[in-house]
């Protein structure tokens, strides 16, 4: 793949996507008591029994992961709002529904997680299932457009862990684009893209002055 | 979902509680600290080129690491619950993975262009103390380890690290990021119409939150104003 030659372009890991998410924050119903906690990302707490408290992603799991609590899943997150998603989704060709910016690892990681604590879990999978394959499709039909002239691209909504799968192949692709269509260009370009100093056949180099 | 996430769940009055408590501990905003250097990571991993060191940001990030280990050997005497304990070290462990990352993630571009870094001034001005010694140290081995093994063993005139031979017009042997790649970037305000290319035929106008997929170059200053994110 065109992307692979480069490996610089896929810069975050969908390791590292999730850990940002992991910090988004979500509702939990403690099942213990314990006071407050003063961390270095905030101060969360102090957590009694069934009272709810919003905390960080990656705090909720470690607490379920010890049966401490009941994840509550994010409004979005319902069979009512993902149908709407999904309806929306088919109906505007062109654009992206809102989701939050991590909904994918958000989803992921609570169905990994707290699959007990999601309402109709195989409907939810399914409807994001169908509203990430319909988003995809966009991306893939916009990709058709791309040219030399291509400037930009507009995405808004596009979420995060997508953006890190179609990241290597579109900027790989714009970069072509770019490279050919601004010959003026090329001996910079040329330098700079190969990051070792090693000359590869496909990329013009410059001709040395006769001595 | 709440995007800001601050009490929008919660209904008592952490408020404060949070400024009773922030007495010997952080100041009640300071949790924004790392959600700063969260975005600061993002950036560095996006930018194709290295991003100014922010010395008061890292310094407050040490420090909250270590007063929190220090605070935690405290506890771990006293006898405090496992739990609570478990939860502390997962938000040490989480700082510094992204301390750790940071870091790792500059030296990755010193080495590339270590060259081009020491050359230009303004880049040599966004490396730490610690970062301007590696740089060096890394320019001099690799000087030496090339001489060493390649450039002794060439023949008159190819010798140089920086020129493919004397007879080039300029230092053509130095990895330079590219500054021309596209990277996908977020508005944080309202940025209006941003021009793309030099004749201003090309003009895109961004309203807050919008996604596009942008060359770095005409974008850079934006980022340096904090006004758009990498992503």
């Amino acid at each position: 793949m065109a992307g692979q030659s480069n490996p610089q372009l896929s810069i975050f890991t969908a390791a590292e996507v999730e850990f940002l998410a992991e910090d988004e924050q979500i509702d939990i119903v403690p099942n213990v008591r314990m006071d407050t906690l003063h961390m270095i990302c905030g101060d969360y707490g102090p957590f009694r029994p069934q009272i709810p408290v919003r905390v960080p992603l990656w705090l909720a799991i470690a607490l379920k992961k010890r049966s401490k609590c009941r994840i509550q899943p994010p409004d979005w997150m319902s069979v009512e709002k993902l149908t709407q998603v999904l309806e929306d989704e088919r109906e505007a060709p062109r654009e992206f529904q809102p989701l939050p910016f991590h909904y994918v690892e958000i989803s992921r990681l609570l169905f990994d997680h707290a699959r007990d604590d999601i309402t109709d879990p195989y409907l939810v999978r399914s409807l994001l299932e169908d509203i990430r394959d319909v988003r995809f499709h966009k991306v893939e039909s916009g990709l058709e457009t791309l040219s030399g002239k291509t400037h930009a691209v507009k995405l808004k909504n596009l979420a995060a862990m997508e953006v890190n799968i179609v990241r290597p192949f579109i900027v790989r692709a714009l970069q072509c684009f770019y490279k050919h269509d601004n010959e003026d260009l090329i001996k910079q370009a040329a330098n700079e893209l190969d990051s070792q100093p090693v000359a590869s056949d496909r990329v013009p180099r410059r001709t040395l002055r006769p001595r | 979902m709440g995007e800001d996430g601050r009490g929008a769940g919660s209904s008592f009055g952490t408020q404060d509680t949070d400024f009773e408590w922030s007495q010997g501990h952080r100041a009640a905003q300071a949790s924004s600290d790392v959600e700063i250097f969260r975005r600061v990571w993002r950036n560095e991993k996006a930018a194709p080129e290295i991003l100014p060191y922010d010395h008061l940001l890292l310094q407050r990030i040490r420090e909250q690491i270590l007063l929190m280990e220090d605070t935690l050997s405290t506890f771990t005497g006293a006898a405090s619950d496992e739990l609570t304990l478990s939860m502390y070290r997962m938000d040490i462990d989480r700082t510094m993975f992204l301390l750790r990352a940071y870091l790792r993630i500059r030296l990755l571009k010193i080495e590339q262009f270590a060259m081009h870094i020491l050359r230009t001034e303004e880049l040599w001005e966004r490396l730490s103390q610690q970062e301007q010694d590696y740089a060096q140290r890394y320019i001099d081995i690799l000087q030496k380890h090339m001489e060493q093994t390649v450039l002794s063993k060439l023949p008159f005139g190819y010798q140089s690290m920086l020129r493919q031979a004397t007879s080039s017009e300029e230092d053509d042997m130095i990895p330079e990021p590219t500054l021309d790649t596209f990277v996908f970037c977020k508005s944080k305000e309202p940025i209006g119409s941003l021009q793309l290319d030099d004749r201003g035929e090309e003009v895109v106008d961004m309203l807050t939150d919008d996604l596009y997929i942008l060359r770095y170059r005409p974008v850079k200053r934006l980022l340096e104003t904090d006004r758009i994110e990498l992503v």
